[in-house]
């Protein structure tokens, strides 16, 4: 594992700031690492615990907002929201604790969600978050003192900050971390006992709460992980384009990490990460398109249903497919619990 | 004191009573058996106990702590196991999983533990590891551990299941239809299993069964249940033999 994190390292942060990759090459490199935040968070809940969430993107655009506010009204300052309270130096810290905040902004928000949801079993969670997620740009759209359906912006302000106090590509690096960090808390996570409950409770949910998985309890913690981490993948993502307007956290955007899960497998953590990176690219390579990106994507959708419903990798991770690749993820042998239980024997 | 303590238990489904004013009282590693005709209210019973359903009245106690209104997971930590009539592994987990996951109830580490993988979680997750390994073992499973539970076969599934019910250390093991689609070889090795399951792990045992093989081979004591209602209970022999559970079960006319 350390020697994978390395390598990606390598061919990420460090040509960055030698300003070997333009812009636009290190845009799609953070973009790729928002994605894989975003999805093999949603897999956690659609994938591991079998429930339906559609609304992934009010949770990223939560993060996203609460992050923005906070280091744009601490080191750059706004008409409406007054400021700068800091000196622009203070970036460095307000950055990275802002992403934080908006995760756990996103995290509470969905705790909202949560608590109804869980009550009952089935569609509900679909239902709800479908709701949640017309809301939440509702709300945006309604709330003028941070820009309604303008949009918000002032965040490139504070990346730039960010460089001028220390020049090292920073967006990058925070990416970087974050996209590293979400893996392995998911990876650990799903591999634990705890984790193997969240399975249990997507295979039969009865037998599990008879074999003292506290059900109810295990899914809200599911559920507000995944949606702190998109709220992380959502702070991220603002600084990074510099602007947000509600629009952008509709329902396309959830339906594009969806097709993410889907293509990646369910259940597979380098299904999601594979697949988040290749439709990134992907959807970068077919711009020229246009809209009918968003003819060709869902017929991609329909297609993967129709020959290969389990998605790309099905709950299988790469190393089941080729246990040689165990060596760069590197599990210590005598780590006996994290032999790997989730191959298909096929 | 009884282990189990059921008194005047009533359950409605809608107008109709699924159990009306059931009682029973089971002892220490004792077998006890719960017959009666389909839609007796055998299983609504179990299921009360185990919490899936809020009894209308009456009182259910466990060595002497009163169980309705807990919620499920609850009872189960207390020490109430079950199997279900059309076993109910997670399918999508490997046998060793399936165990694993039974021990949720004894894991220690908190979830900051399981989302940093600190040592903590290590250290508790090969202890648990270990655990289920160990009965695993015990019940000459250890060569299907990763084998996912969807690939199993009846049998093996059966005996995964039962293997998983103890991991809690149930004083009380509920086995609901246990030889349900089992040929006659296979009941033999169940009668085994279930004699050698409360000796070893020194569990009283309540089993509701169809199949009289089993019920007369290691119930020490009966209870017939028709309509919600016990309608005769005591040692095997007085239960064949009585006439109100033959009627029950095969008609007036057979009496």
């Amino acid at each position: 594992m350390p020697a994978l994190i390395g390598v990606l390292f390598l061919a990420t942060v460090v040509p960055s700031g030698l300003g070997l990759y333009n812009p636009y090459i290190q845009l799609v490199l953070i973009y790729i690492g928002v994605n894989i935040v975003l999805t093999v968070s949603l897999n956690l809940v659609n994938g591991y615990m079998g429930e339906f969430s559609v609304g992934h993107a009010a949770f990223m655009g939560v993060g996203a907002y609460v992050s923005s506010v906070t280091t744009v009204a601490l080191v750059i300052g706004n008409p409406r929201l007054g400021g700068p309270l800091l000196p622009e130096a203070s970036s460095l810290v307000v950055f990275p604790l802002s992403l934080l905040l908006g995760g756990v902004a996103a995290a509470v928000f969905g705790l909202l969600v949560a608590i109804p949801s869980f009550r009952v079993r089935g569609d509900y969670l679909a239902i709800i978050t479908l709701a949640v997620n017309f809301i939440f740009k509702s709300l945006v759209e309604n709330l003028d003192v941070i820009g309604g359906p303008r949009g918000f912006l002032g965040m490139t302000r504070v990346t730039s900050a960010m460089g001028r106090a220390v020049d090292v590509p920073w967006t990058m690096i925070w990416a970087f971390v974050a996209t590293v960090g979400t893996v392995y808390v998911v990876h650990s996570l799903v591999n634990s006992t705890f984790g193997k409950a969240i399975v249990a409770i997507r295979e039969d949910e009865i037998a599990a709460e008879l074999m003292t998985v506290d059900t109810r309890r295990v899914k809200v913690v599911a559920f507000l992980l995944s949606c702190g981490l998109a709220g992380v993948a959502g702070g991220l993502f603002a600084h990074v384009l510099g602007f947000i307007n509600p629009a952008g956290f509709g329902i396309l955007k959830s339906t594009e990490v969806l097709v993410m899960v889907y293509l990646g497998g369910m259940g597979s953590i380098t299904g999601s990460v594979l697949s988040a990176a290749g439709l990134t690219v992907l959807l970068e390579a077919m711009r020229p398109l246009h809209v009918f990106r968003w003819v060709l994507i869902p017929l991609l959708l329909i297609l993967l249903m129709r020959f290969r419903p389990t998605g790309l990798m099905g709950s299988r991770e790469l190393t089941d497919v080729f246990p040689a690749l165990r060596r760069w993820f590197g599990r210590p042998p005598e780590d006996e619990h994290f032999e790997h239980t989730g191959g298909r024997v096929s | 004191m009884s282990l189990l303590r059921i008194d005047g238990l009533t359950h409605t489904f809608g107008g109709l009573r699924a159990v009306d004013g059931f009682s029973v009282a089971l002892e220490e590693n004792q077998v006890v058996g719960l017959i009666g005709p389909n839609g007796a209210g055998k299983s609504t019973v179990f299921n009360l106990v185990c919490g899936l359903y809020q009894p209308a009245g009456g009182s259910i106690e466990l060595q002497g702590q009163s169980l309705v209104g807990r919620r499920p997971h609850e009872i189960t930590a207390l020490g109430i196991g079950r199997t279900f009539q059309n076993i109910r592994l997670w399918d999508e987990l490997s046998v060793l999983d399936n165990v694993r996951v039974a021990h949720f109830s004894q894991i220690r580490y908190g979830i900051r533990d399981a989302l940093l993988g600190t040592a903590r979680l290590h250290a508790d997750e090969r202890e648990l590891n270990g655990l289920a390994r160990e009965l695993l073992a015990r019940f000459h499973l250890e060569s299907y551990a990763q084998e996912l539970a969807k690939n199993l076969s009846y049998g093996i599934r059966r005996r995964v299941e039962m293997a998983r019910a103890l991991v809690t250390r149930p004083k009380l093991l509920l086995l609901d239809e246990p030889a349900a689609g089992m040929n006659p070889a296979d009941i033999t090795v169940l009668l085994d299993l279930i004699a050698w399951v409360r000796d070893t792990f020194a569990v009283t045992i309540w089993i509701i069964e169809h199949q009289m093989r089993v019920i007369m081979g290691v119930c020490e004591h009966i209870q017939a249940l028709d309509f919600g209602r016990v309608l005769a209970e005591g040692r095997p022999e007085e239960i064949r033999n009585n006439p109100d559970v033959i009627r029950a079960y095969l008609g007036e006319e057979a009496v």
